[in-house]
């Protein structure tokens, strides 16, 4: 056997999930896809006295509009979410960035809320999330509550959520008027973490000439996704041009302070997210002027 | 249900077509569960922690790491393994014959993987391109190949199962 003994739990609706956190609280480990709490079970990085498997709790899947953006069950399959015609509609950045996670035999299993809670700082969906400003709600026995993504994310697998919440769903809304948005990332192989990646939206302009609001959010540059507010702010009322995306990019690698690590150096890194940078936002930019990637 | 205090939990699913009904521990790996209590050893185990994809099986049809799942969480779902490929014990499934004739192996230990992912993959996307191919078959390893042929045998398997719907 690989993982360690543990006690399995299997409830069926939330109101006994949340229960049995309650009572369990740091004892349990919550299972979704197990994507990534499997292989710390096997290799025994974790050994939880109990695990809680949340795949008969049918209230936490499901993919549907809310507030005027889309709300996705914490269970729902990666898989889903990349299939979905309501996601590439609404929410195209997400649909384009989950082609991105791991290989397709993962992306079947994985979920939404196992990322999300997950919080690898290399992991494309709470990149999606810090980049479109969503939210995360958190349920426990004690009510819900709603975290913003850049106040859930707090370190290197480490959320804002407490021993005895759990994601319940988590909220993307739609970008505004004549907004695109791209996802572009660099790995050593289609799937594996990205060792650079990048979500960026670019709004324009009543006129179409000049950028109103830009976001970049990267991932696998620090303990956790960062936006590069800096460069966010040079970017208001920059005219659409070649460049003023290259210079987004030369200042992405000044407010950038990437580690290095077996996979590349931070020189490297840096250099990557400049590149990056520059071309995620030409192909954001292009998607407003086209009104293709809202 | 608990012998010398260790839980153990009854599950019935389908595994190739066939019933099976066993009492599991629950951290019994669905890898582990398939080699050892079926005796299914076509389905190889490599790195045990998602990386190779060796151990790539479909559960209701969908591709998985049956070493990211444990056995308990197919209670209830349709797990199908490479022995359930071909037909009969003397056929081979156009897949298996298109890795033949390509020459899509040298050891085999990566090819159960490989097959059942594209099982799945060429069911969604018939006519596939070689990038799409590359994409489909990106999360499993091979050491031997280069892939080269391995990325030739899937694009006649395509070929053939064209030809036979």
């Amino acid at each position: 056997m690989k993982p360690a003994r543990f006690v399995y739990h299997a409830p069926t609706t939330l109101e006994a999930t949340v229960q049995l956190l309650a009572e369990l609280n740091v004892e349990a480990k919550l299972l979704a896809g197990g994507q990534s709490l499997i292989p710390m079970l096997n290799m025994r990085l974790v050994r939880p006295g109990h695990l809680i498997d949340l795949q008969h709790v049918s209230e936490l899947a499901g993919i549907h509009e809310r507030d005027g953006g889309i709300a996705i069950g914490a269970m729902t399959r990666q898989r889903q979410v990349e299939r979905s015609p309501l996601v590439a509609e609404r929410i195209p950045l997400l649909a384009e960035a989950v082609r991105h996670v791991g290989h397709l035999p993962i992306r079947t299993r994985g979920t939404i809320g196992g990322s999300i809670a997950h919080a690898d700082p290399a992991a494309e969906l709470p990149g999606v999330l810090l980049a479109l400003d969503g939210t995360v709600h958190l349920v426990s026995v004690k009510g819900e509550r709603t975290v913003a993504a850049r106040d859930f994310f707090v370190d290197i697998l480490t959320t804002a959520a407490e021993p005895d919440e759990l994601v319940r769903e988590v909220w993307f809304p739609r970008l505004p008027e004549r907004s695109g948005s791209a996802w572009l990332e660099v790995a050593r192989r289609h799937g594996d973490y990205a060792l650079v990646g990048i979500g960026a939206v670019v709004t324009l302009a009543d006129d179409g000439q000049a950028v109103a609001e830009a976001r970049l959010c990267f991932i696998s540059v620090a303990a956790r996704p960062v936006r590069a507010t800096q460069v966010e702010a040079a970017l208001r009322g920059a005219p659409v041009t070649p460049a003023t995306w290259r210079q987004a990019g030369a200042l992405v690698q000044e407010e950038l302070d990437p580690p290095a690590d077996l996979h590349a150096s931070a020189h490297y890194r840096r250099y990557v997210a400049g590149v990056l940078a520059e071309r995620a936002l030409e192909l954001a930019a292009r998607r407003a002027q086209e009104g293709a990637g809202r | 249900m608990s012998t010398n205090g260790v839980e153990r939990k009854r599950i019935r699913l389908t595994v190739n077509g066939a019933p099976v009904e066993r009492e599991v521990e629950a951290r019994l790996l669905l890898s582990d569960f398939l080699r050892h209590e079926l005796g299914l050893t076509g389905t190889h185990v490599g790195c045990e922690h998602g990386v190779c994809g060796a151990c790539t099986v479909l559960v209701d049809g969908e591709p998985a790491r049956s070493c990211l799942m444990f056995a308990i969480q197919a209670d209830g779902h349709i797990v199908e393994t490479v022995e359930g490929l071909a037909a009969s014990d003397d056929a081979l499934h156009p897949l298996q014959r298109a890795f033949w004739e390509k020459h899509g192996l040298q050891c085999g230990y990566c090819t159960p993987g490989m097959l059942m992912v594209l099982k799945a993959f060429l069911a969604e996307n018939p006519n596939p391109t070689e990038g799409e191919v590359r994409e489909a078959i990106s999360g499993n390893l091979c050491r031997c190949t280069g892939y080269q042929n391995i990325v030739e045998a899937a694009l006649e398997a395509a070929r053939l199962l064209r030809q036979h719907s």
